[in-house]
């Protein structure tokens, strides 16, 4: 069956980043009703019944999260767009961004009316200068359109948006210390409870949502929230954006619905592995969700799912090994990208991250030493719950999982020196 | 258009101090640009302008992996070795390919200065490998054929 595009709609247009091609193609009327037809609380209420859940990684409730903040509206309110994307097998939010920017634009002016903010904040990965200048573009458009800005489209609702740029620094994809880094700090995340809706921005009330989630806001006004409902699962409703990449033959991105089997997704929609080698370990959701194996080839991709197998479903970046791949070289280089994101301010995260990777790259080096599984096992028991934020957790998910499900790969490498699925 | 800083719809939120701060990254930027590293002089002139003690300035500049604190090359080139370009394959190759072809190592800068080498973990283009960044535009299915065209042209040559 042939998954009618929601989210990607328009992004193999040509000029889809313009605001005329958007306005061509409904663009904006999702707005227009927002704004005339409903009240916030209305629009609250209708992406509650929508059972949308962020698509960052958390997936927690869309309209639960609009709920909590705080309906005084004498208080000033703020809505962040992450679009700081940076975990490894990730790259969605960047196609949106650069091919679709007003589909997040209008999702992002319909959120901050439902909350009552009249400020918001595009905060953007520092590596994507072309996303700048497409969200610069399409926000000056958009001013001139009527659609930001004073009185938006007749119905006395103000809003500002504005780019802020990171600086490099993958933990400011995490909502608190994306809040820092757009204050102007060091981008460590904050102590949680309170929660952004309670004390986020400059100390106010604040909604972080992903990009991926606003680009689902205009589809539920227009098309409601019932039938946005039955596309998915129960609980994990809606489309989803598949990054697939590593061992396939056609690597991509890929909008299927949540809870599609993740078989379907690596043999249909990208066509199988490369050179029609055995399929190895599979990374789900990013680098940050534990790696599962070829007998997980029937999990349905939606947050349930995952989580009754171990893992998670993530950002939906699903990174695939074939047999050939040696597992240990694969823990180890998703290992250093978080020993080398982690920020310091925690020892176990700092220092044990390090230390994994000086097991793992030995062991990989043909130099391991007997007792090096357990002494990684123990790292990872030191780092797991031990750390401000959650990096230290995510920093042990690649060692854990491959041991847990390769552990004679490990063993073998240390006993002979060589790494056996490689050679 | 939108304002060119950042005022909130609220005169109470952001007070002044935090506006002044919150466009400490952007003012590192400019500063960036302005010097082509981070220098001392340029770190203390970015203090000064936001009224923004050193200290403070200098804890958020080494924060982030874009802020250079040392003199680099006018060419940054990033390539990415996170493993799904790792995976794809060519990642590692064409590193190698850009060593041997500007004499350094990864990490280091050409003798003209033009040129600093450097590897990443994700540039969040992942189908696309191999994947490169110079300085502000990202290359992706990258070959040593392209490699040579693009820093030629860079060079001058």
């Amino acid at each position: 069956m042939v998954f009618e595009k929601i989210l990607l709609r328009n992004v193999d247009l040509p000029n889809s980043e313009k605001i005329g091609v958007y306005l061509e193609r409904g663009g904006y009327r999702a707005l227009r009703k927002a704004l005339h037809e409903h009240t916030p609380q209305e629009l609250i209420d209708m992406v509650r019944r929508s059972g949308l859940r962020g698509r960052g990684g958390a997936g927690f409730p869309t309209g639960l999260k609009w709920g909590f903040m705080p309906q005084d509206s004498d208080v000033t309110k703020y809505v962040c767009v992450n679009t700081d994307e940076g975990e490894p097998g990730t790259f969605k939010d960047r196609l949106l961004v650069e091919k679709d920017p007003h589909s997040v634009i209008e999702g992002t002016v319909i959120a901050s009316y439902a909350v009552g903010a009249h400020r918001a904040f595009v905060y953007i990965r520092g590596e994507f200068f072309l996303g700048v200048k497409r969200w610069m573009k399409a926000i000056d458009d958009a001013y001139a359109h009527g659609f930001l800005g004073q009185d938006i489209l007749g119905s006395g609702f103000d809003l500002d948006l504005s780019v802020h740029r990171g600086a490099g620094a993958y933990i400011c994809g995490e909502e608190t210390a994306l809040l820092e880094s757009l204050e102007g700090k060091r981008g460590e995340p904050r102590l949680k409870p309170p929660y952004p809706a309670q004390v986020g921005l400059y100390g106010q009330p604040t909604l972080v949502h992903n990009v991926e989630t606003l680009a689902n806001i205009p589809p539920i006004v227009l098309r409601g929230p019932e039938w946005y409902a039955q596309i998915g699962t129960a609980q994990s409703t809606g489309p989803k954006l598949f990054c697939v990449s590593g061992h396939v033959k056609r690597p991509g991105n890929y909008e299927l619905p949540l809870g599609t089997p993740l078989r379907e997704i690596i043999y249909q929609h990208a066509g199988g592995i490369r050179d029609d080698k055995a399929l190895k370990a599979i990374i789900p959701g990013g680098a940050s969700t534990p790696m599962l194996t070829a007998e997980h080839l029937d999990v349905h991709m939606d947050f349930e799912s995952l989580a009754a197998v171990g893992s998670m479903l993530g950002t939906g970046g699903i990174i695939v090994m074939d047999k050939n791949t040696c597992i240990v070289d694969a823990a180890l280089r998703l290992t250093k990208f978080f020993a080398h994101e982690s920020c310091g301010k925690c020892t176990p995260c700092r220092v044990g991250t390090q230390r994994l990777v000086d097991v793992l790259r030995r062991i990989k080096d043909g130099q391991g030493q007997e007792g090096d599984i357990d002494r990684l096992l123990g790292l990872c028991q030191g780092i797991i719950g031990h750390t401000f934020c959650p990096l230290g957790d995510a920093a042990v998910n690649p060692t854990l999982s491959s041991i847990k499900h390769f552990r004679e790969e490990y063993e073998y490498h240390i006993a002979h020196q060589r790494c056996i699925a490689s050679s | 258009m939108p304002p060119e800083e950042l005022k909130g719809a609220s005169s109470r939120s952001p007070t002044e101090e935090q506006a002044r701060r919150s466009m400490l990254l952007t003012a590192l930027y400019i500063a960036q640009e302005q010097y082509g590293y981070l220098s001392e002089e340029a770190l203390q002139r970015t203090a000064e302008r936001l009224k923004i003690s050193l200290k403070d300035v200098c804890s958020t500049a080494s924060f982030y992996s874009l802020f250079q604190t040392q003199s680099q090359g006018r060419y940054l080139i990033q390539v990415c070795e996170g493993l799904s370009c790792y995976l794809a394959g060519g990642a590692e190759r064409l590193v190698d390919y850009i060593q041997r072809k500007l004499g350094v190592e990864v990490g280091q800068t050409t003798p003209d200065g033009l040129f600093t080498l450097e590897t990443v973990q994700c540039l969040a283009s992942c189908s696309t490998s191999p994947t490169l960044r110079i300085n502000d535009e990202l290359y992706e299915d990258m070959t040593p054929e392209k490699v040579d065209r693009l820093l030629d042209h860079l060079a001058g040559r």
